[in-house]
């Protein structure tokens, strides 16, 4: 192939304002965080409530929660991002929909979507870890739990999440890292993130190759480091003698 | 005085599988009651009906006074005042040996840290494993485990305890220890009704005997009586007591 790569190009104007391409990347990166980030929160709180609802006795409790993950996870996340950003608003009462299209900035409209979209989406995902980390304790722990006169919840949140948590740190940490990957599909609702401004430089500047090999680079690079900060984690919280923890 | 524990006819369904068939006994305060019979007559079972961990379909239990059976009981609050003991222990292995025998004090009997403390290794003493009040549940024996499961269910200051196999998933050479602490118990007057295979054990301290069968009482008599006259016995219990007591 005979391709002149021109690193410098990130150090270039952009023709607009003082900025140059590098900055466009920083900013990109700072969106697909922004976005990741509070889907997470969304899918980590919704997921654990679902989680738990499926392994209820309430049998409509679990059946909810079951058809909501057959749901979200059935549909693939672009569809889900379209109908979140073009469908949804215009099924909200006339108030929200103004203040949705015309007082909100397009890229706070679109941040919105694509936040609640990942979150919803990836809820469904962490939900059936959050119950398979449930049911893989031993009964007897539930057991035990209610036998010392705790209510339902108090078996939750004393007994079983603590220890379903720690079980399923590792398929965690992959949702974690997807949520971050998935977050470029924003580039398609005009959100610029990471892979939105990647697009932009490589049609501004013509080096095609230059950037997506750093759009490459940092996502590798972030995901890589998001993988260390939840090994970390998982140390942190090692009890001695449970799971492969040393006595 | 009408007893601490009352069974009244109790029959139980798993679907068209009848596992409890009109079983009716009682212990009366102070008493120690061991209930044996072959592995699926019904004995993990019957002991769980008490604390209203199995449910019952049919029948009445009563525990010092309050229906087990009634919709309107507080069960966490029933629960509370009776002490269990389960086959595998059951300890929190997230929580530390003090946290275990101090969580269900404060989070359910609303006492103070300093006063759970302080009753919980008052406890952890009298099992003889104060020294190990620091560590976690994995990191110690079978034996001692289980002699923190019943200093954890004797912090609650329960009227009664229920053991449920409490040495058939220890190594032989841990069975003494645990039933030790059993006996103590027995002789200063806890009401006790132990599921166990130990001859020894119910010949030592128990008061009454009962053998179960395909889930019905074959067998409910005094301890001298149960042993003393084997001929007496049902064609059931002998060939069961022939097996069990033959070395």
């Amino acid at each position: 192939m005979n391709y002149n790569w021109d690193w410098n190009v990130f150090f270039k104007s952009t023709g607009i304002g003082k900025e140059i391409y590098l900055d466009w990347f920083i900013s990109g990166l700072g969106w697909t965080i922004a976005v990741a980030l509070a889907g997470w929160i969304i899918a980590l709180a919704l997921g654990s409530v679902l989680g738990v609802m499926r392994t209820l006795p309430n049998k409509w409790a679990a059946r909810i929660a079951t058809t909501y993950v057959e749901l979200f996870r059935n549909v693939p996340l672009l569809v889900q991002l379209f109908i979140w950003y073009f469908l949804v608003p215009d099924l909200l009462p006339e108030r929200a929909q103004i203040w949705f299209k015309q007082d909100l900035s397009p890229a706070t409209s679109a941040y919105l979507s694509v936040v609640v979209c990942l979150g919803l989406f990836t809820a469904a995902r962490v939900c059936e870890q959050v119950r398979t980390g449930i049911q893989a304790l031993p009964k007897g722990q539930n057991y035990a739990a209610m036998a010392m006169g705790f209510q339902q919840a108090q078996v939750y949140r004393y007994v079983l999440l603590p220890q379903a948590f720690r079980i399923i740190i590792p398929p965690l940490t992959s949702e974690f890292l997807n949520i971050f990957k998935n977050s470029s599909v924003a580039s398609l609702i005009g959100l610029m993130e990471l892979l939105a401004q990647t697009k932009q430089t490589a049609e501004f500047s013509a080096n095609l190759f230059e950037a997506f090999t750093l759009a490459t680079v940092i996502y590798f690079v972030l995901n890589m480091s998001l993988m260390k900060f939840m090994g970390w984690v998982e140390t942190r919280l090692r009890v001695p003698g449970m799971m492969g923890g040393a006595k | 005085m009408s007893a601490m524990i009352t069974l009244k006819n109790v029959s139980k369904w798993y679907g068209d599988f009848q596992v409890l068939t009109d079983c009716s006994t009682a212990v009366e305060k102070g008493e120690v009651v061991v209930v044996c019979g072959p592995s699926g007559s019904g004995k993990s079972t019957l002991i769980k009906t008490v604390n209203a961990l199995e449910p019952f379909q049919k029948g009445e239990i009563i525990v010092d006074g309050m229906s087990v059976g009634d919709p309107k009981t507080d069960l966490p609050k029933l629960r509370a005042r009776i002490g269990m003991v389960f086959q595998n222990f059951e300890l929190f292995p997230h929580l530390s040996i003090t946290e275990n025998l101090t969580i269900a004090q404060e989070r359910v009997l609303g006492r103070s840290k300093d006063e759970a403390r302080q009753k919980g290794l008052h406890y952890l003493d009298r099992v003889g494993l104060k020294a190990h009040a620091a560590k976690f549940p994995g990191q110690l024996s079978g034996g001692q485990q289980q002699r923190v499961a019943i200093a954890r269910a004797l912090s609650m200051d329960p009227i009664a305890m229920l053991f449920d196999e409490p040495t058939s998933a220890l190594d032989p050479e841990m069975v003494n220890e645990v039933l030790d602490v059993m006996v103590e118990l027995a002789h200063e007057g806890m009401t006790m009704m132990c599921v166990t295979h130990e001859m020894g054990f119910a010949r030592k301290v128990a008061n009454r005997v009962i053998f179960m069968d395909k889930g019905a009482i074959v067998e409910d008599c005094a301890k001298e009586e149960f042993f003393g006259d084997i001929k007496a016995r049902s064609e059931r219990a002998q060939h069961f007591l022939s097996k069990i007591l033959q070395h």
